[in-house]
C-alpha cells in the first residue's frame, strides 16, 4: 500500500489539487494499473476476490438483518420469523445473509489449498499466510457467534458445546465458562454479547485484517501456479516480464469468477436455501430449550472436520487439544515445510500424496462429525483419519527436512500456454 | 531543538517509567470491562434454590425440574436398578466416586442421600448437552449389556442409573449431584445442604 515514490500528477485542475493534498488516485493506480501480477493464474486463483466479494455481502445483508433483529433470549427467535415472513424482502436478505457464510467457508477453503498446492506460504509470504490464518480464526469466530443469534435449539446447544471447551482449561475452566455465558447456562446476557461481538467488535477486526492481508500482498506479489518469483525477471522499465498489470487484465478475469459464483449462490438462495440441513440445520427451526437436547448435535458443516476429532478422542482434554492444534498446526507451515521448491508442479511426488490424503481426511472427518456417530467404527477410522491429518505435518517436516524429497528442476520463467 | 548534552538514561527512565504507568493504567481500565462479563446480580439472584415435589414420581420413572436454568434429574430407582450398580464398577471410570462431583454426604454407590432417590444435574461433563434416560435393563444398540442409565446424544458418552460414567468414553467425570435435602417424604429442596453437612 505504499504511495508510489513517483507522485502521480493528474492533468485534471480539480483532481490535482486533491492529489497534492491526499494522494488517493496515485494510491489507487499503484494498486491495480500499476500493480503487476503473474500472467499464468489459472481457476484456483478466482477465491480471494470472491472472499471479498462475500464479505462484502455479509456486511451489507448484515446491516439490514439488524435492523429488524431483536437481540434477546425472549424475542431473537420470534424476530428472524419475522424477518422471513413479515418484513418486505426479509426472507432474501436473510437468506443472502446465511448462504453468504457458507460459501465464505467454502470460497475460503479452496483459496488455503490453493496456497497448499502453489506453496504460496513459503518466504516471502509467511506474514502473508499468517495473517490469512488470522483472518480464518476470526471468521470462524464470527460465524459462531452468527449461529448463535437465531436462538433456535442448535445455536443455544452449538453455543453450549463451544464455550464448554474451555471448561477444559486447568483450574480456571469452569469459572471461565461462566464469565464467556455471563450465566450458568447460555442465556440473555450470552446472546448479547454475542450479538455486539459478531455485529461490530469482529467485523472490525476482521477488516483491519484483510486490510494487513492484502497489504502484504501487494508488498510481496502474488506467487503463482510454477512458484516462480515474477520480479526476479524485470524488463528496461523495471516492469516483471511475466507480469501483467492487475486492471484491466485481473479485474476482467474476476468479473467473470463472479458472474459464475453469483449464478451459483442465486441457485441456492432461491431453491435450496437451507442447502439440504447444511446451511441452515433442521433442528435450528425449534426455539431454544435449555432442557431438551436435540437427537443430534453438530456444528455447522465448516466446523465438522475439528468437531469429529473432539468426538473421537475419549478424552475431553486431549480432544480438546488436539482441535485447537490441528487449527494451530497451519500457522506454522512456513516454517514446517522446509522445502525451497513452491508449486507442487515441481515437488516430489509424494508431497502431491501427502496433501491428497490430507484433504481427504479433513472431508471424511468432516462426513464423520455431521453423521450420527452411533457406529462404533466411525469412531475407529475417525481417530485413523485425524492421525492421517496430524502425520501430513510430521511428515512434510521430515520429507523436507532430512532432503528425502527429490523435486523436479523449477522454470526460470512462468510457463506460459500462448 | 538540538540534541546536544541529551542525557539518554535520563531520557530512557522517563520513557520507561511513563510506559508502565500508562501499562499500569490500561490494565485498570480494562478490569471494569472484563468484570462486566460476570453473570449480573439478575442472573445470580436466578440462581436461588427450587423445591421438588417427587410425590408423584413413579418407580422407575425420571422427571426433570429446573434449577439456576440447569435440568436436575430426579428418578426414582427400582431395587432392580439398584441391585446392577455394584456389578459396574469394573466397567466404570470412577465408581468410588473418588472425584469431587457429590456433595459428602452423597458419596455412596448410589450417590444419593435415600439409595431409590436419584437427584441429580443432567448435563454429560463431557460438553454439556443433555444425557436421555434409558431406564431399562436391556439390551441397547450402544450397549449389549445395558444395566439402565443415561446416554448422551451428542457424542455417546454413557451413565450408569447413579451417574457414574463408564470407561471408553469421551466424558471425563461422573455427572454432578447438587447440594440438596429433604424437607418431607415428597418435596427436596434443590440447592441447599442438610443442616449440619457441607
Amino acid at each position: 500500500m505504499a504511495a508510489a515514490p513517483n507522485a502521480y500528477k493528474p492533468d485534471n485542475k480539480a483532481l490535482a489539487w486533491i492529489e497534492e493534498r491526499l494522494p488517493i488516485i496515485g494510491f489507487m493506480r499503484s494498486a491495480t494499473t500499476d500493480y503487476y501480477a503473474p500472467k499464468n493464474f489459472n481457476v484456483m486463483y478466482y477465491f480471494g476476490s470472491l472472499a471479498l466479494l462475500v464479505l462484502v455481502n455479509q456486511i451489507v445483508t448484515g446491516i439490514f438483518l439488524t435492523m429488524n433483529f431483536n437481540p434477546s433470549a425472549a424475542g431473537a427467535f420470534a424476530s428472524v420469523q419475522y424477518i422471513m415472513r413479515d418484513v418486505e424482502w426479509g426472507w432474501l436478505i436473510r437468506y443472502m445473509h446465511t448462504t453468504g457464510a457458507s460459501l465464505f467457508f467454502v470460497v475460503v477453503y479452496l483459496h488455503m489449498f490453493r496456497a497448499l498446492m502453489y506453496g504460496s506460504y513459503k518466504k516471502p509470504r509467511e506474514l502473508l499466510w499468517i495473517l490469512g490464518m488470522f483472518v480464518y480464526l476470526a471468521l470462524m469466530a464470527e460465524a459462531f457467534m452468527g449461529y448463535v443469534l437465531p436462538w433456535g435449539q442448535m445455536s443455544f446447544w452449538g453455543a453450549k458445546v463451544i464455550i464448554s471447551l474451555f471448561g477444559a482449561v486447568p483450574v480456571i475452566g469452569n469459572k471461565l465458562v461462566e464469565w464467556i455465558m455471563g450465566d450458568f447456562l447460555p442465556a440473555d446476557a450470552t446472546l448479547n454479547r454475542f450479538f455486539a461481538l459478531h455485529v461490530i467488535a469482529l467485523p472490525l477486526v476482521l477488516l483491519m485484517l484483510v486490510v494487513l492481508h492484502l497489504w502484504a500482498l501487494h508488498e510481496v506479489g502474488s506467487n503463482n501456479p510454477d512458484g516462480v518469483e515474477i520480479k526476479e525477471n524485470k524488463d528496461a522499465d523495471g516492469k516483471p516480464l511475466d507480469g501483467i498489470p492487475f486492471h484491466p487484465y485481473y479485474t476482467v478475469k474476476d468479473l467473470f469468477g463472479v458472474g459464475v459464483f453469483l449464478l451459483i449462490a442465486a441457485f441456492i438462495i432461491f431453491y435450496q436455501p437451507t442447502f439440504f440441513g447444511f446451511f441452515l440445520e433442521h433442528d435450528n427451526f425449534v426455539p431454544a430449550n435449555n432442557l431438551v437436547t436435540p437427537a443430534a448435535i453438530h456444528p455447522v458443516w465448516y466446523f465438522m472436520p475439528f468437531y469429529a476429532m473432539l468426538r473421537v478422542i475419549p478424552s475431553k482434554g486431549l480432544g480438546v487439544i488436539t482441535l485447537f492444534s490441528a487449527i494451530a498446526l497451519l500457522f506454522f507451515m512456513p516454517w514446517i515445510d522446509r522445502g525451497k521448491v513452491k508449486s507442487w508442479r515441481y515437488r516430489g511426488v509424494s508431497y502431491k500424496i501427502a496433501l491428497g490424503l490430507f484433504a481427504l481426511a479433513f472431508i471424511w472427518l468432516g462426513k464423520i462429525g455431521g453423521g450420527e456417530g452411533t457406529w462404533i467404527g466411525d469412531t475407529y477410522i475417525g481417530r485413523a483419519l485425524t492421525g492421517v491429518y496430524f502425520a501430513f505435518f510430521i511428515f512434510l517436516w521430515a520429507y523436507t527436512y532430512f532432503g528425502w524429497e527429490k523435486t523436479k528442476p523449477v522454470p526460470l520463467r512462468v510457463t506460459t500456454h500462448d | 531543538m538540538a540534541n546536544e548534552g541529551v542525557d539518554h538514561g535520563r531520557r530512557r527512565f522517563l520513557t520507561a517509567t511513563t510506559a508502565v504507568i500508562g501499562g499500569v493504567g490500561v490494565v485498570a481500565a480494562a478490569v471494569p470491562f472484563i468484570e462486566s462479563w460476570e453473570p449480573s446480580a439478575r442472573a445470580l439472584s436466578a440462581g436461588a434454590p427450587v423445591t421438588a415435589d417427587i410425590g408423584k414420581i413413579e418407580l422407575g420413572q425420571m422427571v426433570r425440574f429446573a434449577w439456576r436454568g440447569l435440568p436436575v434429574f430426579v428418578v426414582n430407582r427400582t431395587k432392580e436398578q439398584l441391585a446392577e450398580l455394584p456389578s459396574l464398577d469394573p466397567r466404570l471410570r470412577d465408581p468410588q466416586c473418588k472425584e469431587d462431583q457429590q456433595p459428602s454426604y452423597c458419596k455412596s454407590t448410589w450417590r444419593s442421600i435415600k439409595p431409590e432417590w436419584l437427584v441429580m444435574i443432567g448435563i454429560c461433563t463431557h460438553l454439556g448437552c443433555v444425557p436421555d434416560y434409558f431406564g431399562e435393563i436391556r439390551p441397547e444398540p450402544f450397549d449389549a449389556h445395558w444395566k439402565g442409565g443415561f446416554f448422551c446424544p451428542c457424542h455417546k458418552s454413557r451413565y450408569d442409573v447413579a451417574g457414574r460414567v463408564f470407561q471408553g468414553v469421551p466424558a471425563p467425570l461422573n455427572m454432578v449431584v447438587p447440594p440438596y435435602h429433604y424437607i418431607d417424604d415428597t418435596h427436596v429442596r434443590i440447592g441447599v445442604s442438610p443442616k449440619g453437612a457441607a
